[in-house]
């Protein structure tokens, strides 16, 4: 029984059958990257994890608890961090604000009225949302304001603000897409990092295979909406089946 | 950095609360030192300093805060008539009964963001306004306007004898000391102390508000709010919170209209006025802690000096030029004052927006930079007035 687990989930838009029989279990503490061509249904599967859409029928449980019909920050609330494909950041604050609110998101929850406090009094804050920043090595940018970033570190700025909240699964959507070999390899290592220290269980979408390779322990392979095969990563490159689905049919 | 962010927000308050207790003295002469003009800069203030909580923090524009504007004004009126001549209870029912309608306006028109939210709140403060002049007229006293009389019961009061005025510890609102100061006619009058201890606690819980993490989250709100919810914060009872806020400031600020001038007619609910209060806020600095103050200052200032200038003023000003080009030049300036105001005010509107879209915050700011920078250094202290 995973931490995660999906069952004949489907999604419909108009005519297209965007996501067609979802079965998928994800481990607890594993790293799961889920690929495929373009229009595969990744991004869908990973928006019914979040609350952005409703599947028209399945089950998503996450820790045993139906994640289905709860709002975003209920199901952000419950444990699920999600770092989008395009950086979602607060552009006008910055970077110590921005992990801040995370960090009172995590400690306060999802509403409480605290018009009194202040905010660069609150130690245990403040501190926290230092260890997130460094952890990504953003420290010594932490007064910046989160706009004047670049596209690298803005990914890294979200990601701080994922990891501040300590959730059991985090959802990468393409954490790489656009950044260079070398930002691409760091932002690797600091995946590696963390979830050897603090054991949080991915969910990883990418499309660059050195990255799958370098991170997963698990692959799913989707395509057309359906998961076609999951399998171990060494197991995945020589599947007649994959190959089918990247060169779209080659026998036809 | 701690300490000095403290000591920051202190002499932002101590700034503040002598400009505003020294207002008679600093505003006299430019010729707005009298009570009348005063209360109303700080009632004005008050207004501007809570409509920027929302619109300023959170981002949503909202067209119809005037409702809570004239509530505020019927429900202190009321209290006069019902319960006593003192301001206190007026002003205490005055903010929980606009509250109570910021709840319920705030609630649904919450449900939608951007144009449609600003529609919502303009439909409903047009729908309080139009009942306050029909349906409603039992409470309003429809187009008169509701008054205080001398029959009123006033429960605690008792009867009084001759015309009731409102009043705060045994002092009347309109009593006024007159004084003398460099030469200067000064005028210190309850009414407008009273408006301004208020400006300055209304103006106090607004920074403390700046400052907190409800504060953090409402500026989250108005920067990314999908990206808030993702984060684990149920963005709309704060968005909620921050809507009754400001609504119970425009309660405030029509109670205290009300205290110093006993009466209440629905032109206050009007949309042009609930407009008034944005233009007030953009022109003086949206976010910004001092600029809705300075906005509304401003535009009671310019309000009351181009409105009272007629033609044979202007033809007083220019008696040097001849006679036949003096008629001509009276007649284009004379469009743009008396009456015609507003045409001055939307001008200056224009030109703020496209050369200082910060509003006149931004326009300090920029002054203040403009000169410490061939000197160099003194950044910090330069930069305590602006924020």
């Amino acid at each position: 029984m995973g931490i995660l687990e999906v069952q004949n989930v489907n999604k419909r838009f108009g005519g297209l059958q965007a996501l067609n029989n979802v079965n998928l279990s994800v481990r607890e503490g594993s790293v799961h990257a889920i690929i495929g061509p373009n229009g595969a249904g990744k991004s869908t599967l990973l928006n019914c994890f979040v609350g952005r859409l409703m599947p028209d029928t399945g089950s998503v449980m996450f820790n045993g608890q139906s994640l289905l019909g709860l709002k975003p920050h209920q199901i952000n609330q419950a444990g699920v961090s999600r770092v989008f494909q395009t950086p979602e950041i607060f552009a006008d604050l910055s970077l110590w604000e921005n992990v801040m609110i995370a960090s009172f998101a995590r400690r306060d929850g999802a509403y409480r009225l605290n018009a009194f406090g202040r905010v660069k009094a609150d130690g245990e804050i403040r501190d926290h949302a230092e260890r997130n920043l460094s952890d990504v090595g953003l420290a010594s940018k932490r007064n910046m304001i989160a706009s004047a970033l670049s596209r690298g570190d803005k990914r890294r700025l979200e990601l701080a603000m994922c990891l501040a909240q300590d959730p059991k699964l985090l959802l990468l959507d393409e954490p790489t897409a656009g950044m260079s070999r070398a930002d691409t390899n760091n932002t690797i290592d600091l995946l590696k990092r963390i979830g050897e220290s603090r054991g949080i269980t991915k969910v990883v979408i990418e499309h660059d295979m050195h990255v799958v390779f370098s991170l997963a322990d698990r692959i799913t392979v989707m395509a057309q909406g359906t998961p076609i095969v999951e399998d171990a990563p060494e197991n995945i490159k020589g599947n007649p089946k994959v190959q089918e689905a990247y060169l779209g049919g080659a026998h036809a | 950095m701690l300490e000095k962010l403290r000591n920051n927000d202190t002499a932002i308050m101590l700034a503040f609360t002598a400009m505003v207790l020294l207002g008679p003295i600093i505003l006299a002469p430019f010729g707005a030192g009298y009570p009348d003009l005063l209360q109303r800069f700080a009632i004005f203030g008050i207004f501007a300093v809570g409509f920027n909580i929302l619109f300023g923090l959170t981002g949503y524009l909202s067209f119809g805060h005037a409702a809570f504007l004239g509530i505020g004004s019927y429900m202190a009126v009321w209290s006069f008539k019902l319960l006593s001549m003192s301001v206190i209870p007026a002003i205490i029912l005055a903010v929980l009964l606009s509250g109570l309608f910021a709840l319920v306006i705030g609630y649904v028109s919450l449900r939608r963001s951007g144009i449609y939210f600003s529609i919502l709140t303009l439909a409903f403060a047009q729908m309080c306004y139009n009942l306050a002049y029909s349906v409603l007229t039992p409470i309003t006293n429809g187009e008169t306007g509701l008054k205080v009389l001398s029959s009123d019961p006033r429960i605690l009061d008792g009867a009084s004898e001759g015309l009731p005025l409102p009043s705060v510890l045994g002092l009347r609102m309109i009593d006024t000391w007159r004084g003398s100061f460099l030469g200067m006619d000064v005028q210190f009058n309850v009414g407008f102390y009273f408006c301004a201890v208020i400006l300055i606690i209304a103006f106090y819980i607004s920074l403390r508000i700046f400052r907190s993490p409800f504060g953090l989250m409402l500026r989250a709100i108005r920067t990314n709010q999908a990206r808030l919810n993702y984060t684990g914060i149920n963005t709309r009872p704060y968005a909620l919170t921050a809507f009754v806020i400001s609504g119970m400031y425009a309660g405030l600020a029509g109670g205290l209209m009300a205290c110093t001038d006993p009466l209440a007619g629905a032109e206050r609910m009007q949309w042009t006025a609930s407009g008034e209060v944005v233009l007030m806020t953009i022109l003086g600095g949206v976010g910004t802690l001092i600029g809705p103050v300075l906005g509304a200052g401003f535009i009671k200032y310019f309000e009351n000096i181009f409105s009272k200038i007629n033609d044979n003023v202007l033809s007083g000003f220019l008696d040097f030029l001849p006679e036949t080009l003096r008629e001509g030049v009276v007649w284009v300036m004379g469009a743009f004052v008396g009456e015609g105001w507003h045409l001055t005010l939307g001008l200056l509107f224009m030109i703020i927006v496209i050369f200082l879209p910060g509003g006149l915050v931004e326009g300090f700011n920029r002054i203040i930079a403009w000169f410490s920078r061939p000197k160099g250094g003194d950044k910090a202290t330069a930069r305590v007035p602006a924020e």
